[in-house]
């Protein structure tokens, strides 16, 4: 079975700083630190589970983004996938969710096939959850999202469990399908110590947009519908506010005014 | 056209979802500035009567089809369907629920049309835009308003070129609000027949367990929110406590709920529930945009945090400088003690 995974390397929303955003109101991905995109990581784990299932399974990661998302390649690689590229080119710049899902369903499509295709469910950077379901659409398979467990897998079919707002629905799917799984899915396993040594050096395939043979038309800002019309940094309005220090008269005596408002 | 078409979502006893009248409520705004008309599509099964729920919100027309295969509700048998009325009805704008329906659909609505969709928007309105580049003027176009990037910005989104234009918007983000109780909308059978034949295959639903929701935070009227800070479950329990002294609910930040500190129902803020209570009293909260997203209308707002530069302070009443774990058992002690 061949399974292809889609990855991103993602800023760490939890550390950003003030040069984050550049003047046309795009992202200055150079300037932050960067992270496995976490649900991606879930559904590397995923795609691991049928390669552990079904023999002679290969697991291949695909990314876009700069020259060293090759890290995500590499990192996948000491974990257990087989191989993978990076999808790379200044052309894809200013790509929304619709010219991204563009890129990576021609860059599906420049492989030798597939049965499976899985990602996470959406990206901290972004948290969108739409390039998954506009990928399944444009190769036309069917898509499963939400996922949380892989119940059952055979060369035709998957039995997937899905995590619904208030409960849980498990479904079938004819392969090949699109799974997009979520956090509450198993954790990946950690990297091999030899896999880590064995692929730290390996140079990383990279692969520009001439290497999918794209519409040019429909990729980076040109191909991108949506057009982000401006950005405000969040400055909150400031409020008439008082400050108290934590004693036991002045809680009594907030307590007090709050019940003689009759707010609590 | 300046038509704006809502999907509704169908609840487990068939009923329209709340979160799709909050968009109709949206919808109308929308559509009479436009001067255009409302439009609401209704798929599943035994749905007959369900446009009398929709015209109250001002709803002009009601699309509707009813077939055993439309529920509950699968991916392909509603795209296939949904599609065909948009290509059909040409709307201007569309609006689907941040819900996990509407985040399973539409995205792939948006890559079948190949038009815009903007995720997770806290706020719509009609303006103009003009093009940094070719000063080309867009004007009665739809201003899709979401924080971004880890909640440190507030981007505006605009879609100038294609058509529909589309947006998903969280439940209780949006107010719902009857126009008027007598509003009179005319209801348009959608046929099935085949439509769907193939879609019906792709996907089989093996088993559902879906649970009324037990846990509604949304109506209460004193909030306890807890946020990273608090450190850990057995600390939440202290709000816990507060909030059943005083006759509230626990609410959290998307920070605690994925730490484990309570459970998703829970979650306050962009990616979780709006809630508007008239008592917010945050503890450990620092106050990224996502979470004051969901509380910044409540009434009153007391922040405890040890931090007195957190941002969450620039937009409480009172600030209290401190450990959330000390002070909340005072709170306790102290409004046992006033009401004697």
């Amino acid at each position: 079975m061949k399974i292809i995974v889609l990855a991103k390397q993602v800023p760490d929303t939890r550390n950003v700083g003030s040069n984050a955003m550049k003047e046309d109101g795009t992202i200055n991905r150079a300037a932050l630190p960067t992270v496995f995109n976490p649900e991606d990581l879930k559904a590397l784990e995923m795609a691991l589970q049928v390669k552990d299932k079904i023999e002679g399974t290969t697991v291949e990661v695909i990314t876009m983004g700069p020259p060293r998302a090759e890290e995500i390649v590499r990192d996948a690689r000491s974990r257990g996938a087989d191989g993978g590229f990076v999808l790379s080119d200044a052309r894809f710049a200013g790509s929304d969710t619709l010219a991204t899902s563009y890129a990576l369903s021609k860059a599906i499509e420049s492989t030798e096939g597939y049965d499976m295709v899985f990602c996470g469910r959406q990206a901290i950077d972004g948290d969108t959850a739409q390039v998954g379901p506009q990928v399944a659409e444009k190769l036309g398979i069917p898509q499963i999202t939400y996922a949380e467990a892989l119940e059952h897998i055979d060369e035709t079919k998957v039995v997937v469990r899905r995590r619904l707002e208030h409960g849980v629905e498990t479904v079938e799917a004819q392969l090949p399908v699109l799974v997009t799984v979520t956090s509450a899915a198993a954790d990946c396993r950690y990297p091999h110590a030899h896999r880590l040594l064995r692929y730290a050096k390996t140079p990383v395939d990279v692969k520009n947009a001439d290497d999918v043979k794209p519409d040019f038309s429909r990729l980076g800002l040109a191909g991108s519908p949506t057009k982000v019309k401006k950005v405000d940094n969040v400055v909150l309005a400031h409020k008439e506010s008082i400050t108290i220090e934590p004693t036991d008269e002045n809680l009594s005596e907030m307590m007090h005014s709050l019940i003689e408002e009759h707010i609590i | 056209m300046n038509n704006v078409l809502v999907y509704c979502e169908i609840t487990e006893k068939n009923n329209i979802a709340d979160i799709s009248l909050e968009l109709c409520t949206k919808g109308r705004q929308l559509a009479t500035q436009l001067g255009g008309r409302l439009q609401a599509v209704v798929l599943g099964s035994g749905v007959q009567g369900l446009e009398q729920q929709l015209y109250p919100y001002g709803v002009d027309e009601v699309l509707m089809a009813d077939d055993k295969r439309l529920s509950p509700y699968r991916t392909l048998p509603h795209f296939e369907l949904l599609v065909e009325v948009i290509k059909e009805q040409q709307p201007n704008i569309v609006l689907f629920g941040a819900t996990t329906i509407g985040r399973d659909m539409s995205p792939r609505i948006s890559s079948a049309l190949r038009c815009g969709l903007t995720a997770d928007c806290t706020q719509l309105e009609i303006g103009s835009h003009t093009d940094a580049k070719t000063k080309k003027v867009y004007d009665n176009i739809l201003m899709q308003i979401r924080p971004a990037f880890g909640g440190n910005i507030v981007g505006t989104i605009v879609s100038p070129e294609t058509r529909p234009q589309m947006a998903t918007v969280r439940e209780g983000v949006m107010r719902k609000e009857i126009l008027d109780k007598g509003y009179k909308g005319t209801l348009t059978k959608i046929a099935v027949g085949d439509k769907i034949d193939r879609a019906d295959k792709a996907v089989r639903i093996i088993s559902r367990e879906i649970k009324e929701q037990t846990i509604n935070i949304k109506p209460a009227s004193i909030i306890v929110a807890g946020g990273y800070g608090m450190g850990s479950r057995e600390n939440f329990q202290l709000l816990h406590r507060l909030a059943e002294t005083l006759g509230g609910e626990v609410g959290a930040t998307r920070a605690a709920i994925d730490a484990g500190f309570c459970e998703p129902e829970r979650q306050i803020g962009q990616t979780g529930v709006t809630v508007r209570p008239k008592l917010y009293i945050a503890c450990g909260i620092s106050g990224a945009i996502q979470h004051t997203a969901g509380m910044d209308e409540s009434g009153k707002i007391i922040s405890i945090n040890t931090d007195p530069n957190a941002p969450i302070n620039a937009i409480a009443d009172i600030t209290i400088i401190g450990d959330a774990c000390t002070i909340v058992p005072k709170l306790i002690a102290s409004y046992n003690k006033n009401l004697k």
